[in-house]
C-alpha cells in the first residue's frame, strides 16, 4: 500500500516536473522569437518600405504596405548618372578579383605555415597573426601615395592586387587551422609516391580544404561587397563607383524626397549578402567558430 | 634543440659518422624545404613588405613632414605631433571614439554571452536562432544599414513612429541631435553581437559535461555552476572576443560617415577617430598630419591590446595551468 502510494506520488511529481519543463521551454522559445523579431524588425521594415510611396515611410511603422509602389525600384535604378547595374557590375569585378586573390595567395601561405618547417617560421607566424589586427586606417595614407605613384587611383587595382599578396591574413590563419586538422599521412604517402610540395598542395591539400576555401570565398565576398572605406579612398570617379559608393551618391544627391527609391536600392545592395548568408551559413558559422577556438 | 639529449654513453665511431651524415642529409632536405616554404610565402612576403610593413614605416617618416600630395614633403620635425596636442577636434574625436568603444563593447559581449548561454541549453531550433541573431553582424558595417539607421532614428523615423504609438510626442530626430547621435551608433554596434555569440557558443561546447555533472552531484546550484565552471573556463574566449571587438569598434567608419553625411556632425558628435583621419588625409590632403594621426591610432590600439594582455593574466584561465 505505502509503496504504491509513493510511486504514484513520484509519477505525479515527474509529470508535474515535465509539464513545468515544457512550459519553461515554451516561454524560452517565445522570448527568443520575440527578441529575434525585434532585431530583424528594422530590416523587414526596410524591405516593406521599399515598396511604399515615400510619404508613407514616415507614417507607417507597420510591415504591410497599405499602398504598393514597386516603381521605387525603377526610379532608384535610374536615379544616378549610370543605371544601377553599372555599379553592381563594378562591385562584382572587385569582388571576383578579391575572392580569387584570397583563395590563391592565402592558401599558398597557409600551406607553408601548416606543413613546412622553415627558418623563422615562428617569427613570421607571429607577424602574420599580428597583421590580422592591424587597422587599414593606419596604412591607408602611404598606400594611397604608393598607388597614386603607380597611377592606380581610380582603377580597381588597389582593391584587387593586395588580395593576391595575401594581405587578408585572417584567411591565412583560418586555413592554417584547417590544414593542421588534416592527417599528415596523406602528405607522407604522396611524398613517397614522388610528389613535390606544390603537387601535394595542389592535388592533396587543396581538394580537402574545400570547406575552408568556401568559408574564405563567402567572407571575402561579403566583406568586399560591403567595404566602403578603401573604395571611398581609391575610387573618386563617379563612373567607377561601386554599390556602396553609389548608395552614398544617392544619399548626397537626392535629399529628403526620394527615400522610397533609396530604400529600394539599399535592399538591392543587401540582397547578395543575404543570399550568400542563406546559402553558406554553415561555412560562416564554422569559420568564425574555428578561428575563435584553437 | 632541447630534445637532442645525449643517448647512451659509449658511442662507436661508426655511429658518429652515421649521425653526421644523417645530420648533413637533413640539412640539405631542410634547405630544400626552406626554399619551398619561401616560394609558397612569396606573395605574402611581397604583400607584407609593400602593403603592410612598408606603409607603416613610411607613415612614420611622413608623420614628420608636411606632405600634401601636390608638393614634395618638407621635414618639419615634431610639429605634427605638437599640433595634435592642441587640436580640439582631435581631442573631441578621441572622446567620441573611446565613449563608443567603452560603452558598446561591454554591451556586445554581455549580450553575446547571455544569448549563447540560453541557446546552449539544448533547445530545439538552435541553428535557426543562431542564424537570425548572426545576420545583423554580416550586414552591420554596410552603407545600406547605415542609411536604414539614419531613417529609423530620424525625426519621423520608425523609432519615433513606434514611440508615438505609446503617446510620446515632440521627439527629437535622434541621429540629428548632438546628444543622441552617438547613442544610435552604439545601438547599431550592439545590434551586431552575433559573431561573438557564435564564438561563445563554440566555446561553451568545449566545456566537458562531466564538470557540470560533478557539480550537480555536489549540489551546486545554477548560479554557482555558472560562476565556478562556465565563467572561468570561458575566460580565454571572453578575452579573445574582447580584443577582437575592441579593435573592430575602433575602426568604425562607414556608419558614422553615412549617418553624418561625411561630416562627423551634428556638432562633431559622431566624429570618430578614423573619420577625422580620413577628413584630414583625403579631404584636406594634409597627409603628413594624417600620418601622425595614423601612427597615434596604431599606438592606441597596440597599447590597449597590451593592457588587455597584461590584465588577462589576472582573470584569464588557460586549461594548462
Amino acid at each position: 500500500m505505502a509503496t504504491t502510494e509513493l510511486t504514484q506520488q513520484g509519477a505525479a511529481r515527474d509529470a508535474e516536473r515535465r509539464r513545468r519543463g515544457r512550459l519553461k521551454r515554451l516561454l524560452m522559445h517565445l522570448g527568443l522569437i520575440a527578441f529575434g523579431l525585434t532585431m530583424l524588425y528594422p530590416l523587414l521594415w526596410m524591405l516593406s518600405s521599399s515598396f511604399k510611396p515615400t510619404e508613407l515611410i514616415f507614417k507607417e511603422p507597420g510591415l504591410w504596405p497599405t499602398e504598393f509602389e514597386p516603381g521605387n525600384y525603377v526610379e532608384g535604378w535610374t536615379a544616378l548618372r549610370n543605371p544601377f547595374h553599372h555599379y553592381i557590375f563594378n562591385s562584382l569585378i572587385i569582388v571576383a578579383g578579391a575572392v580569387l586573390g584570397n583563395l590563391l595567395a592565402c592558401s599558398l601561405a597557409a600551406y607553408a605555415f601548416a606543413r613546412l618547417n622553415f627558418t623563422g617560421k615562428k617569427a613570421f607566424f607571429a607577424i602574420m597573426l599580428g597583421s590580422i589586427m592591424l587597422p587599414v586606417h593606419v596604412v591607408i595614407v602611404p598606400q594611397y601615395i604608393l598607388f597614386s605613384n603607380l597611377g592606380w587611383i581610380n582603377t580597381f587595382y588597389p582593391l584587387i592586387v593586395p588580395k593576391f599578396l595575401a594581405v587578408d591574413a585572417f584567411f591565412i590563419f583560418l586555413m592554417v587551422q584547417f590544414i593542421r586538422g588534416l592527417p599528415r599521412e596523406l602528405d607522407d604517402s604522396a611524398r613517397i609516391d614522388g610528389c613535390g610540395h606544390f603537387r601535394i598542395y595542389w592535388r592533396i591539400i587543396m581538394p580537402l580544404c574545400t570547406p575552408a576555401l568556401a568559408t574564405t570565398a563567402i567572407f571575402t565576398f561579403i566583406w568586399t561587397w560591403n567595404d566602403f572605406f578603401s573604395q571611398l579612398v581609391f575610387l573618386t570617379d563617379p563612373d567607377l563607383a561601386t554599390v556602396p559608393l553609389a548608395l552614398r551618391q544617392f544619399v548626397d544627391s537626392q535629399g529628403q524626397t526620394s527615400w522610397g527609391p533609396l530604400f529600394a536600392m539599399s535592399v538591392v545592395a543587401l540582397g547578395p549578402v543575404f543570399g550568400f548568408f542563406l546559402a553558406g551559413q554553415r561555412y560562416l558559422v564554422r569559420g568564425i567558430a574555428t578561428t575563435g577556438i584553437k | 634543440m632541447v630534445s637532442t639529449k645525449p643517448v647512451s654513453a659509449p658511442v662507436a665511431p661508426g655511429d658518429v659518422t652515421a649521425r653526421l651524415t644523417r645530420r648533413r642529409g637533413k640539412s640539405v632536405l631542410q634547405k630544400r624545404e626552406n626554399r619551398a616554404a619561401y616560394l609558397f610565402l612569396a606573395p605574402w612576403f611581397l604583400g607584407l613588405a609593400l602593403i603592410t610593413i612598408g606603409p607603416i614605416v613610411a607613415s612614420l617618416v611622413l608623420s614628420f613632414t608636411d606632405y600634401s600630395l601636390l608638393e614634395s614633403p618638407n621635414w618639419i620635425g615634431f610639429e605634427n605631433y605638437e599640433r595634435m596636442l592642441d587640436d580640439p577636434r582631435l581631442h573631441n574625436s578621441l572622446r567620441v571614439t573611446f565613449t563608443y568603444v567603452f560603452v558598446s563593447v561591454p554591451f556586445v559581449l554581455a549580450l553575446a554571452l547571455a544569448l549563447a548561454m540560453v541557446l546552449d541549453r539544448g533547445l530545439r531550433g538552435l541553428p535557426f536562432y543562431r542564424s537570425v541573431y548572426y545576420l545583423p553582424s554580416l550586414l552591420g558595417g554596410s552603407v545600406a544599414i547605415a542609411i536604414l539607421w539614419k531613417i529609423v532614428f530620424g525625426t519621423n523615423g520608425l523609432v519615433n513612429q513606434v514611440l508615438g504609438l505609446f503617446g510620446f510626442e515632440d521627439l527629437p530626430g535622434w541621429v540629428g541631435h548632438p546628444d543622441y547621435a552617438l547613442g544610435t551608433l552604439i545601438i547599431l554596434n550592439v545590434w551586431t553581437f552575433g559573431s561573438p555569440m557564435i564564438i561563445f557558443l563554440a566555446g561553451l561546447r568545449q566545456i566537458p559535461h562531466m564538470y557540470y555533472e560533478a557539480a550537480a552531484v555536489d549540489g551546486a546550484g545554477s548560479m554557482r555552476r555558472f560562476f565556478s565552471i562556465t565563467l572561468p573556463l570561458l575566460t580565454p574566449i571572453i578575452f579573445f572576443n574582447l580584443i577582437l571587438e575592441t579593435i573592430k569598434a575602433f575602426q568604425t567608419f562607414s556608419q558614422a560617415f553615412i549617418v553624418s553625411g561625411g561630416t562627423g556632425g551634428p556638432a562633431d558628435s559622431t566624429m570618430f577617430y578614423t573619420l577625422y583621419l580620413y577628413l584630414r588625409g583625403f579631404g584636406a590632403f594634409d597627409m603628413g598630419y594624417a600620418s601622425a594621426l595614423a601612427w597615434f591610432l596604431l599606438m592606441i590600439i597596440a597599447g590597449l591590446t597590451a593592457v588587455n594582455f597584461i590584465a588577462s593574466r589576472f582573470w584569464v584561465h588557460y586549461g594548462d595551468d
